[in-house]
């Protein structure tokens, strides 16, 4: 079942992150891909996240499409111009990969190549109206196209979090209007915020998936709430996550072996799954490394 | 000198659809010098502006309308035609419309595109407010510049990356896109956010032909060779 066709039916629809390495070692990232076979509509695979220089998107869907895997190609404006990007996305669909994640991308001074040229030539808004211009037979310019890549099946985001989230709402329905058919949104940890957001954009008629980063450690929260845009973990979650630390120090103390932290990180996942699966048609995991985890947080969400 | 282009009358209606009172600033500076913002060509701005059924408050000559403090004296030097008008069309760089935005509560619409520093620095030294793009977008984003406002330059909206209204890439320095929905917001004009305009045409930023075949662009190349011949 392709993506497109596990949205259209109408069933809770899960999909989950994977990273391609910095080097050419796949076998980590391929493994965790193996590990979500069957248990998600598909896998988007990022797009030098966090600005940082690694394997591309496009390579490693290419790899989990041979496979027989369902990639979902993330697409970044800050690395290519209008040119490439075109192409990158006519070069995917030869390749058979239909699904796109448009976005904007990381400024280059958040990553490991702060000394470089930020492009943003396109954003995540123009990249949807350039794809669905593909789709539709012509590219930027409004050249014809010998074959079209009419299956592409586009998508964004959107951060349900963020402070104001009027601009955030302005744009997601330019994104719909500009072609994309889903939503996968940044990291969620308050149920409240998310279903508010939800009720003031029930006009957008497109699936929305919630984010849902696992988090590892208290101290991975509090770092969230200092430094990451629109993400809010509530003091509860930071508590659950440094009580379960302390235990695993006390049971260490005692000679035991223990991992009430891993478990409670699985548990609060789960959780929060449970709790936002009322508010939308999907989620979208982001293990950030604990992709050998997901399994166990689908599992305990009963899915 | 930074350089401009008059926009077509029909862009400039196209921004006053639904206002029939609009003052006009235009700049002694630059522009003029460009025959966009000069007393003459400025008079035949309003003149196009009358016969199109608009009713011109005023117009408000700047000596450089890129000096914000200047540009706020003078148009408090003419508050009633401000106080008159619907919105204000400036005949200025990019840098001077944005300093007529900062001084008034009401919508400034651009009624020049700039094009390109002709050689010398912009007269204004703090941050680069225009970054003459030839394409101006002021009228949409509420007269702040999207393009350098906004450090990835985004045309259509904020990206996710601002916290607390501040940049991603510098938490000191204020989210572009979080200042352009407050200010359309606080004009009651949010609702452009709704607008995707035409992208951005990095064309435009070369300087036009005629200008790079002008004896002026080619001073610097002409003169050491004359030099070398006289020896």
């Amino acid at each position: 079942m392709t993506f497109k066709e596990a949205l259209d039916s109408q069933d809770f629809v899960i999909t989950c992150e994977v990273a391609p390495p910095k080097g050419t070692n796949m076998e980590h990232v391929l493994e965790e891909a193996e590990l979500l076979r069957g248990r998600v509509a598909g896998i988007n695979v990022t797009d030098l996240q966090a600005a940082s220089m690694r394997v591309s998107s496009l390579a490693t869907c290419a790899l989990l499409k041979q496979k027989g895997l369902e990639p979902i190609l993330q697409m970044v404006c800050r690395d290519r111009n209008r040119l490439a990007l075109q192409s990158e996305l006519l070069s995917a669909y030869v390749l058979g990969i239909q699904n796109v994640l448009c976005l904007t991308g990381d400024h280059v001074v958040l990553g490991d190549h702060p000394e470089s040229k930020p492009v943003f030539d396109l954003d995540s808004v123009s990249l949807l109206q350039t794809a669905q211009g593909l789709i539709d037979g012509h590219d930027l310019s409004g050249n014809e196209l010998e074959g079209l890549p009419e299956d592409l099946f586009l998508g964004a985001i959107v951060t349900p979090g963020a402070d104001p989230v009027e601009p955030q709402i302005y744009k997601l329905h330019n994104k719909v209007r500009a072609g994309a058919k889903f939503i996968q949104t940044q990291a969620v940890y308050d149920v409240d915020t998310f279903a508010t957001f939800m009720q003031r954009v029930a006009d957008v008629e497109v699936p929305i998936l919630a984010g849902i980063v696992l988090l590892k450690s208290a101290g991975m929260a509090r770092y969230m709430n200092a430094n990451v845009a629109g993400v809010f973990v509530p003091d509860s979650l930071i508590k659950e996550m440094t009580g379960a630390g302390e235990k695993d120090k006390s049971a260490r103390a005692e000679g035991k072996k223990a991992d009430f932290r891993t478990k409670t990180s699985i548990d609060i996942a789960a959780r929060l799954i449970r709790d936002l699966k009322p508010h939308c048609a999907g989620v979208h995991l982001m293990p950030l490394g604990w992709g050998h985890h997901v399994p166990a947080v689908l599992e305990a969400a009963g899915l | 000198m930074i350089a401009s282009e008059r926009k077509p009358i029909e862009e400039i209606l196209g921004y006053l659809d639904g206002e029939s009172k609009v003052l006009v600033v235009a700049c002694d500076g630059c522009s003029a010098g460009c025959g966009v913002s000069d007393p003459e060509h400025a008079a035949e701005t309003v003149k196009e502006l009358e016969a199109s059924g608009k009713s011109v408050t005023g117009t408000v000559r700047v000596e450089m309308t890129c000096n914000a403090g200047l540009t706020a004296l003078m148009l408090s030097q003419h508050l009633a035609a401000v106080n008159a008008a619907a919105s204000v069309l400036v005949l200025a760089c990019g840098a001077g419309i944005q300093a007529v935005a900062a001084a008034v509560d009401r919508p400034v619409h651009p009624g020049t595109n700039s094009i390109y520093l002709g050689g010398f620095q912009g007269l204004w030294r703090s941050e680069p407010r225009c970054a003459e793009c030839g394409n101006c977008m002021l009228d949409y984003t509420g007269g702040i510049c999207p393009y350098t406002a906004c450090s990835k330059s985004l045309l259509y909206g904020s990206c996710g990356g601002p916290k607390d209204g501040k940049c991603e890439v510098d938490e000191f320095v204020e989210c572009g896109w979080v200042r352009i929905y407050q200010r359309l917001e606080a004009l009651g004009r949010a609702d452009r956010l709704k607008e995707m305009p035409p992208l951005r045409n990095f064309q435009k930023m070369l300087p036009v032909g005629d200008s790079r075949r002008s004896s002026l662009w080619a001073l610097e190349l002409t003169e050491p060779e004359k030099a070398e011949g006289e020896d």
